[in-house]
């Protein structure tokens, strides 16, 4: 998990630009969703299952964003992230716990001494629809209270009204105020309307600085499939092309099933290639999964399945 | 950090010379090593009855041929014997033809359209029923993978035969005002690289219409004909509707030169297709022919770049290249000539070649010997003339016939790889700067099968797609099929249609 240490990435001095100025290559939609079906067609089988599964807890952010969280569930959640499964099975711990500001000093109590990273959605989180000063401020204090890492959500009315240099400028900003901690931005796709979007959204993120893309915010629906993760990938790809950056992705809600998880990890072996498979880079924004992903692998390891009682709730 | 200049990307990608990782740019790569390498995912095969020896299949029954030889067949990804076939000669066929004859004056052509539709309905259901157990038997004795075999190969059989069963009661209806009656008995000879696609293709419009077949399988991928002719069998299509017989070149050569065939359909190289029309030309036989191409794929700067990336994959790399409408000549506008060479240099890295029958592998096996070393023999030559090869990686397994997915660059319109059919995994990657040089280039060609085109504006599509001389245009697509569409060629690539209502015209005569 050492490469899991947040490093501070400064913004791309890239002053705002004008709308036109933005140009991404185009994405056509009936090859890109054939593209991202064609990765659930994969034959994932025996060891190459077990390891993947384990891969993928590994890669995973346990979330919960709700009104009603309460310190006992962060508690649950936290315990949960850092052992999985009993020790016999030999899973790793999640990558991070995410939670709403309030609630970082709480998990940061938890898992201080632990390789599990404390995450904060920030930024006015999920509309994004405050002036920036307090958004900023909201970033200070969750890495003030210990968040390793920030999940913002960009601006989308900004973005759909064409200001691209405003959204930019707001994550420039966003990852000043992170400091030291990692930025993952929130494209929230499913309010993009079009894959051209989803590609110069994320053009725009990771020009700004982000460490991270993410596709939503589990909030609205649809949130991440296959085919804007791909394009989002692809967008990754030819950042790395251009810059030898290597950014990192996560696909966040809608994603239930060990079977789906397991054609993402697909999908980034074969668009980016090995780099990409470690939690440094690659994560799940999920909680529901979990619990599905260690049924799997205790029927790989035992041999049968249990019933979900016998797998503790994040 | 240095700042990108606004609308040059593509530029600014290939110009700088080191990133903050201080690797030259250009050579920057994805590492797809051995990384959580996917286990072994081998589709049950031990349930697959074959026969040590199959024989022909003449007015309903399997018969051993007259003159008592056998060849083998071999699975191309293993080198081991499959089976034994029988070999017709001369008497065989002209069995076969007089079955068919007899059938086609006493049952099919009196059957009234809606009773054959059923046999042709009945034989869809039966194929999509026994079409996991056709697909693994198609992939052992060609090669193939069995991911092509089950989602696309049987799946198209069946279409194929669903489509025209619809239609065999409507011909007065596809042709208004025209009557439209059978020819008679139809020799058809198909190729080796979609051995039951093409059967489907031949045999069901000429089913559908009323007339009654003679099928002459490739040499090395017969077997599948033959579990195809157990499904008549079971469908209770009547005696000598179709016939099969099996057997080498002189097998078809026979069938050819039978003096009762009122039809020949040919599927396979230019060169026997030309000895096919020299043959049948000056007799009653009608004659259509689909031969070989070397299409052009055309990638303008304003195209979706990753997805065309794709397209170029799935139009020479699919079915290991053994394809006649195969994407074989790349013409990718200068501009965008780095990124996309860049990006299908890696891609090309994550193509799986190895056992067809693992449910993960991409490329695989080439189909023959002789096939193999025809593709070997064309890339020496690309290499001689001066082309630059580039080759994917991948360890080939010890045994069978392999090639590893391959593309040229530096390649002129003078070269023989820009030239000359390679029917392999092995694609040559040209540029240019205007729409007027893709089109002249894309057009110099004896061929004219297919082609693609990728790019953003619609209109340039409907632009150049009108001066393209070719039978079939993909658009921001490449290598679809759908029974409803016809299919055929230009010049070398010869005449006739498959598929769609067009394909109907060659089994039938208007009155």
């Amino acid at each position: 998990m050492k490469a899991l240490t947040p490093h501070s990435r400064s913004p791309l001095k890239t002053p705002a630009r004008k709308r036109s100025r933005w140009r991404v290559p185009s994405v056509d939609q009936v090859m890109a969703e054939e593209r991202a079906a064609a990765f659930t067609r994969r034959s994932i089988k025996t060891s190459a299952k077990l390891e993947g599964l384990k891969l993928v807890v590994s890669m995973m952010d346990l979330t919960t964003l709700e009104g009603s969280d309460t310190p006992g569930k962060i508690a649950f959640l936290c315990r949960k992230a850092m052992q999985p499964l009993d020790p016999r099975y030999q899973v790793p711990s999640c990558a991070a716990v995410c939670v709403y500001p309030n609630l970082v000093r709480i998990a940061k109590k938890f898992l201080e001494h632990s390789s599990v990273k404390v995450a904060s959605v920030a930024t006015a989180f999920p509309a994004g629809l405050m002036p920036t000063k307090l958004k900023l401020r909201e970033v200070r204090g969750a890495v003030g209270d210990g968040a390793d890492e920030i999940d913002m959500v960009i601006n989308r009315a900004r973005f759909l009204a064409g200001e691209y240099e405003r959204v930019f400028d707001e994550i420039a900003a966003t990852r000043e105020a992170c400091g030291a901690a990692y930025l993952k931005v929130i494209l929230e796709t499913g309010e993009l309307q079009t894959y051209d979007n989803v590609r110069l959204a994320s053009e725009i993120a990771m020009r700004a600085g982000a460490d991270f893309i993410k596709t939503s915010t589990g909030k609205i629906s649809p949130a991440a499939t296959m085919p804007v993760t791909l394009v989002m990938l692809e967008a990754i790809r030819d950042y790395f092309y251009e810059t030898g950056i290597r950014i990192g992705m996560k696909p966040a809600g809608g994603i239930r099933t060990a079977k789906e998880a397991l054609a993402y990890l697909v999908m980034v072996k074969e668009t980016l290639g090995d780099d990409w498979l470690t939690p440094a880079l690659f994560r799940f924004g999920a909680s529901t999964l979990l619990n599905d992903v260690l049924m799997q692998l205790v029927k790989v390891a035992d041999g049968n399945y249990q019933s979900a009682d016998y797998f503790s709730l994040p | 950090m240095s700042r990108r200049k606004p609308n040059s990307s593509q530029l600014a990608i290939v110009n700088r010379n080191g990133g903050p990782d201080g690797q030259p740019i250009a050579k920057r790569r994805l590492d797809f090593g051995k990384r959580w390498s996917y286990a072994p995912a081998l589709e049950a095969n031990s349930y697959i009855k074959l026969r040590n020896r199959y024989q022909l299949f003449i007015n309903g029954r399997f018969v051993s041929p007259k003159s008592g030889q056998y060849f083998d067949s071999i699975n191309p990804a293993t080198e081991e014997k499959l089976a034994e076939i029988g070999s017709a000669n001369k008497g065989d066929v002209d069995l076969a033809v007089k079955a068919a004859r007899r059938s086609y004056k006493n049952v099919w052509s009196k059957m009234p359209g809606r009773e054959r539709g059923k046999y042709l309905f009945r034989i869809a259901r039966l194929i999509q029923e026994k079409a996991r157990e056709l697909a693994v038997l198609e992939t052992m004795d060609g090669g193939k993978t069995i991911k092509e075999s089950r989602d696309i190969d049987l799946p198209l059989v069946a279409a194929h035969f669903f489509y025209y069963a619809g239609w065999a009661d409507k011909l007065e209806y596809a042709f208004p005002g025209r009557k439209a009656r059978p020819l008679g008995v139809a020799g058809q000879i198909i190729p080796w690289n979609f051995p039951l696609l093409m059967a489907a293709w031949k045999l069901a419009p000429a089913l559908a219409c009323g007339n009654t077949c003679v099928l002459k399988p490739a040499e090395t991928t017969s077997i599948t004909a033959l579990h195809l002719a157990e499904i008549f069998q079971e469908a209770g299509l009547p005696d000598g509707v179709v016939n099969i017989v099996t057997g080498p070149g002189e097998t078809g050569s026979a069938l050819v030169n039978h003096p009762d065939i009122d039809k020949i359909a040919f599927t396979g190289s230019t060169e026997v297709g030309k000895r096919i029309a020299s043959i049948t030309v000056g007799t009653k036989k009608k004659l259509t022919l689909e031969l070989g191409g070397k299409a052009a794929n055309i990638i303008f700067e304003d195209a979706p770049i990753d997805q065309a990336v794709e397209g170029i994959i799935a139009g020479i790399y699919f079915n290991q290249g053994h394809v006649c409408c195969a994407g074989s000549r790349l013409f990718v506008q200068e501009s965008v000539f780095l990124n996309v060479i860049r990006k299908l240099r890696d891609r090309i890295s994550t193509l799986r070649v190895g056992d067809p029958l693992d449910k993960n592998t991409d490329i695989g096996a080439i189909n023959s010997r002789s096939q193999l070393d025809k593709i070997c023999e064309l890339v020496d030559s690309g290499l001689k003339q001066g082309a630059q090869l580039v080759q994917s990686r991948a360890r080939l397994p010890a045994k069978g016939y392999w090639y590893p997915p391959s593309f040229f660059t530096g390649v002129t319109a003078s070269h023989r790889i820009a030239q000359e059919e390679i029917f392999g995994p092995v694609l040559s990657v040209m540029t240019f700067r205007t729409p007027e040089e893709a089109i002249a280039h894309a057009n110099n060609t004896p061929y004219g099968l297919s082609a693609g085109v990728w790019t953003d504006k619609g209109s340039k599509i409907f632009k150049i797609v009108n001066q393209l001389r070719a039978g079939v245009v993909w658009a921001n697509t490449y290598n679809k099929f759908d029974p409803a569409s016809p299919f055929g060629g230009y010049k070398e690539s010869g005449f006739g249609r498959e598929g769609g209502r067009h394909g109907l015209l060659p089994y039938l005569t208007l009155g």
